[in-house]
């Protein structure tokens, strides 16, 4: 038995409390304290990755009790994928200074960074949980947290978030809905213990329920089309560092329940056979891609672009996901990496424009290639993998998808997937036009704008050269932490 | 056929992308500056050359750099056809980078930094794809080209040049994408995307896949070859600087092109499944229609460098008929082409770029009398107008001459006609502003003279290489017997 | 066929709830008549929790020596634990939620979501 999984949940949710005590405190000092937990937790994540590719799954029993009647969490391939992810990004986003990345600098008792720990801890706590009601728990953490946090990117931003609260709930509680008739039909809440009693099961009107309303709850917090109707306003009105967040790991925390439930808690052919749950995500999916790209192309406001954006990105993860096929899942699994590096940084650019220059507005941004180089730079990066230029990240999920595609023989996927790269650059180089090739129209706010700070620049800098190793070392990724989890696919 | 381990395959790659960051610091000292590009040029091109003589004994520097995806690795082979492309692609990026100064201070033209630093990067991702052991790595190298060439498209940066950044775009992105649906088809279908001369689809494939599979190279590398009805971007694109026009889109971009072409035809699907397939005769049919259309259109075109874009897309698919014939004396032909129209081509791109500079005049219909005062230029377009409309001695001729025969061989004389005609109709569009340019009664440029020695002896050393390629075609740097080289081992000395 | 359904009312009322919470959380305008609704669809989740830990004949979930040891004497506690957790996520929401109410109401002097959406397309941030 492993204390592993955790000790990375552990240091988010003290800090939690002493990042609240010490802001009460001293305000400077919170800051500092936020930063310690996210880089304690990140160094018992780099752990945990390498414990599990050296050892295997790794499992804590809560308070020592066995299961099924205690709690467990269960560091496995996947899980640890996830939460290396989640708490790199954070560390990233907790850097990012709060002026431009929360629109304010924390007050005196406003818990800012308490409520950023807390809902990072609530999607680590998501990903290693092994107890299907914890995971509730968890997941209803980390939405409160992030119905509080968009709450900071104005008035307007109160009202998105009230109704994200109110679809956000109806998804939680049907997969709580969902769980309740997993416990009646098995009498377990423990993942594996489950999926062992659900075998005989798999016929039972009540579980095929079950499956149904975890799968369209989880759908709606993954915001897959047509349940991504929330997160448009959602993710343009919060503030950079909150959206960033939101929509680089918090989203495909939504994805990776899915995946969990088709993997282990139920076998795979159920999910493809017996219900079509895989073909419909595959379907919802496809469409969603295209549709969150043909909506980006239509906004003028950046922060409203990169949500439409994320709407066809996530869909990405959803397609691999429907593919259910080892090259398919691979290439969303991978997304959800890569994602999480390119539309963070992508947010926390329109952080740092909106910081320097009050601009939110793209033909507004003419010119700002000269102004800010470094920046645009980091920018163009994450653009370019976007649109799914190699040797960056986001060419290889493509690959994967396309191969996965191929290999179901699903011609309409393929051309799908190849047509969104073709919108995505669309709207990514009418903004790179703007940037760099287009003189600067005279705009005062240009004309004075200059490179931002390092504070704000670096962040986004890591991002970008991760994005570019990401893609070149995509091989290792793949056959040394995908691959085991895949392997459960026929 | 061996494969040794050697450094250098990388180090050509890597040698301009390092000169880039080295452009890029001394912002402020241009002489500083344009030195790293010409060391860079000059570097690159004696490591390729260095890898010569063991290419033509048939000794292959090779480097396998890492995984990119689970069983295929980012490799470098340097086979014949790798470095024929290598070879004319980094000697005249050396000639273009003392052009280019020449040019840019010339005008002179903003933001040269920018430009420096991404003709480097471009060169670098053109030495990638010359030398891409596998299509993956070719694949990531030729999307690099279409990224890195943007910046120098749109670098005047008027409404005119962003219009054509877009089209370049579209069009260039769009052939992307159907390049990685036949990377992914062909690894789908063969479970490995490695350059095998003959091909790699397995034999018993049906022959609905190899005719998809080709129509998707052909939509991918058309577009870059500029095979009509895809050829659209390159008229466009001339709204570049006369350099980039010059090295990019008759050197490095078009020729990517192409070369994805033989790479396509002669090491992926195979002559033998395409000639099953029946599918060659469709590349034919676009390919000779292109010639015939491209150079008609070019005689209307009184803009000189859309004259000479009109004529770059008939003379790439000069290249690409000669590969679909699949026999070994189009195939030399073709190859050969691949360098001949490039240090042809680069010439009349370098006289009007020279032209321009001096004068300000982009029209033919202004260019009276101008052979008088810039003989020198002038007297090098003639040479390479001849050369393309396939004169001796120039080079232009001992390819069509190769075109030619092998057409006569495969028994295809419908093409044969086509290559003829075309030399008269290059003849017509070309050598007509010689007739103009030295014939023709205007005294409007008394008061010019040649351009800068760094423009003029570019164009000259050009226009004299052409000149010695056609006298001398098997001597160095051996294009003939590599073009050979490559024809036996892709269709085995017998072709089809 | 009555009789199923007569054994098992309180699932019918869960049902009911269920639908009625959905309608006023996605149908009604007024947002607090939405947080209203929300309230309704948990309470209604709870209900289910509590009716599937019901046992016929079933007593107290403490031990009395009178009845035994054994599990079918005494009603699941489980479910009824798992409903305390989901109580106080209930609350927290519904605080947060009345919060927000209060700040847009505060800023748009009005709770109906269409005049709202009205509002916002015209200011800026």
């Amino acid at each position: 038995m492993s204390s592993l999984s955790i000790l990375i949940l552990a240091p988010l949710l003290l800090f939690a409390f002493i990042t609240t005590l010490v802001g009460i405190w001293r305000l400077r000092w919170a800051y500092v304290a936020a930063i310690i937990g996210m880089v304690l937790a990140l160094i018992a994540a780099s752990a945990g990755i390498f414990r599990v590719l050296s050892e295997g799954k790794l499992r804590y029993f809560l308070g020592g009790w066995p299961p099924p009647f205690g709690i467990e969490y269960v560091l496995d391939h996947l899980s640890a994928f996830m939460a290396l992810i989640i708490v790199f990004i954070g560390l990233i986003a907790v850097v990012y200074p709060p002026e431009a990345g929360l629109y304010q600098t924390p007050r005196k008792g406003i818990p800012l960074y308490g409520l950023l720990l807390l809902l990072f801890a609530g999607l680590v706590g998501v990903v290693i949980t092994g107890d299907l009601f914890n995971l509730f728990v968890f997941l209803e953490i980390y939405s409160l947290a992030s119905y509080a946090l968009i709450t900071l990117g104005g008035d307007r931003a109160v009202v998105a978030s009230f109704r994200y609260l109110i679809l956000g709930t109806i998804a939680g509680s049907f997969y709580l809905l969902g769980v309740g008739f997993i416990y009646f039909s098995t009498g377990t809440l423990n993942m594996a213990d489950a999926a062992q009693r659900l075998v005989p099961l798999y016929g039972s009107p009540a579980v095929m329920a079950a499956v149904a309303l975890i799968v369209i709850g989880m759908c709606i917090k993954m915001a897959l089309f047509p349940l991504h109707v929330w997160l448009p306003d959602a993710h343009s009105y919060a503030s950079p560092m909150v959206a960033a967040v939101l929509a680089g790991i918090q989203i495909e925390v939504a994805a990776y329940v899915v995946v969990r439930m088709m993997l282990t808690i139920f076998q795979p052919q159920y999910f493809i056979d017996v219900l079509p749950v895989t073909t419909v995500i595959g379907w919802m999916a496809a469409v969603g891609i295209i549709f969150g790209s043909v909506m980006a192309i239509a906004q003028r406001d950046f922060k409203r672009m990169l949500a439409y954006s994320t709407v066809a990105q996530v869909a990405y993860i959803g397609l691999g996901i429907g593919l259910a096929n080892p090259l398919g899942l691979i290439g969303g699994l991978l997304h959800i990496l890569n994602h999480a590096f390119m539309k963070s940084c992508l947010f926390l650019v329109a952080g740092g424009i909106r910081y320097k220059t009050g601009l939110h507005e793209i033909p507004r941004f003419a010119g700002l290639g000269r102004k800010m180089p470094l920046m645009m730079a980091g920018f163009t990066v994450a653009a370019l993998s976007m649109v799914g230029i190699p040797p960056t990240g986001g060419f290889f999920s493509k690959w994967y998808l396309v191969l996965g595609s191929i290999d179901a023989n699903n011609w309409v996927f393929v051309g799908v997937i190849l047509a969104s790269s073709l919108l995505t650059a669309v709207y990514f180089f009418r903004m790179i036009e703007k940037l760099y090739a287009v003189p600067s129209s005279g705009d005062a706010a240009v004309e004075q704008a200059t490179e931002p700070s390092p504070r704000i620049l670096v962040p986004i800098l890591v991002l970008a050269v991760g994005i570019i190793i990401l893609g070149l070392i995509n091989a290792f990724i793949v056959t040394q932490i995908l691959m085991p989890v895949v392997a459960l696919l026929p | 056929m061996e494969t040794y381990y050697s450094l250098k395959p990388l180090l050509a790659v890597l040698v301009s992308l390092l000169a880039t960051v080295l452009i890029v610091i001394p912002n402020q000292r241009p002489n500083v500056r344009e030195s790293w590009t010409i060391m860079a040029a000059l570097a690159k091109f004696a490591i390729v050359l260095s890898m010569l003589p063991s290419v033509l004994q048939g000794n292959y520097p090779a480097i396998t750099l890492f995984n990119i995806s689970p069983g295929i690795s980012l490799a470098l082979k340097v086979d014949s056809l790798g470095i024929i492309f290598g070879l004319s692609a980094s000697l005249l990026w050396i000639l273009t980078s003392f052009f280019s100064i020449g040019y840019v201070r010339g005008v002179p033209e903003h933001k040269q930094t920018r430009y420096f630093a991404s003709f480097a990067v471009c060169l670098s991702a053109t030495m990638g794809i010359a030398f891409a052991a596998n299509l993956l790595t070719l694949v990531i190298f030729y999307e690099i080209l279409t990224i890195a060439t943007y910046p120098l498209v749109i670098h005047k940066e008027t409404p005119e040049a962003i219009f054509g950044g877009r089209k370049y775009l579209v069009y260039l992105l769009t052939g992307g994408v159907f390049l990685l649906f036949a990377l992914a088809l062909t690894y789908q279908l063969s479970g490995t995307v490695d350059f095998r001369p003959g091909g790699i689809l397995p034999a018993q494939i049906g022959m609905n896949s190899v005719i998809m599979l080709f129509i998707l190279f052909l939509l991918s590398f058309g577009v870059k070859s500029a095979v009509m009805p895809l050829h659209s971007w390159l008229p466009t694109a001339m709204v570049a600087p006369t350099p980039v026009s010059a090295l990019l889109h008759a050197v490095a971009v078009v020729k990517a092109g192409v070369f994805g072409f033989a790479r396509a035809i002669g090491f992926v699907i195979g002559p033998a499944l395409l000639h099953q397939s029946g599918a060659a005769g469709i590349l034919a049919g676009f390919t000779a229609a292109t010639i015939l259309i491209a150079s008609l259109i070019a005689i209307r075109q009184d803009n000189l460098k859309m004259r000479l874009a009109y004529s770059t897309v008939g003379h790439l698919s000069y290249i690409v008929l000669g590969m679909t014939m699949l026999s070994p004396g189009a195939w030399v032909g073709a190859l050969l082409h691949i360098v001949n129209h490039a240090v042809m081509k680069i010439t009349l791109f370098f006289c009007a770029g020279a032209i321009y500079v001096r004068t300000h005049r982009e029209k033919v219909s202004e260019l009276n009398g101008i052979g008088r005062q810039m003989p020198i230029t002038m007297g090098a377009f003639t040479l390479a107008s001849m050369g393309l409309a396939g004169i001796p001695p120039i080079n232009g001729f001992i390819s069509k001459w190769y075109l030619v025969q092998g057409s006569f061989d495969g028994g295809h004389l419908a093409i044969a006609v086509v290559f003829l005609l075309s030399g008269l109709l290059n003849a017509g569009y070309l050598l007509s502003i010689t007739v103009r340019a030295f014939f023709a009664p205007s005294d409007r440029f008394t008061k010019f003279g040649e351009a800068s020695a760094l423009m003029v002896v570019p164009l000259a050393l050009t226009a004299l290489f052409s000149l010695l390629l056609g006298l001398f075609p098997d001597r160095f740097p051996y294009f003939y017997q590599l073009a050979s080289q490559v024809a036996t081992s892709v269709l085995g000395g017998g072709g089809l | 066929m009555a009789e199923m359904f007569l054994s098992r009312y309180v699932y019918l009322m869960v049902i009911i709830l269920l639908s009625i919470g959905l309608w006023g959380m996605l149908g009604k305008h007024n947002l607090l008549k939405k947080l209203i609704g929300m309230n309704i669809f948990q309470t209604a989740i709870f209900l289910f929790f509590i009716e599937g830990a019901t046992k016929l004949g079933g007593s107290v979930p403490v031990i009395d020596p009178r009845l035994g040891m054994k599990a079918a004497q005494y009603i699941n506690p489980l479910p009824h634990v798992l409903i305390l957790t989901g109580i106080v996520v209930s609350i927290s929401l519904t605080g947060a939620a009345l919060a927000f109410l209060i700040v847009i109401y505060r800023k748009y002097k009005t709770l109906d979501d269409r005049a709202i959406m009205l509002k916002m397309k015209e200011t800026s941030e």
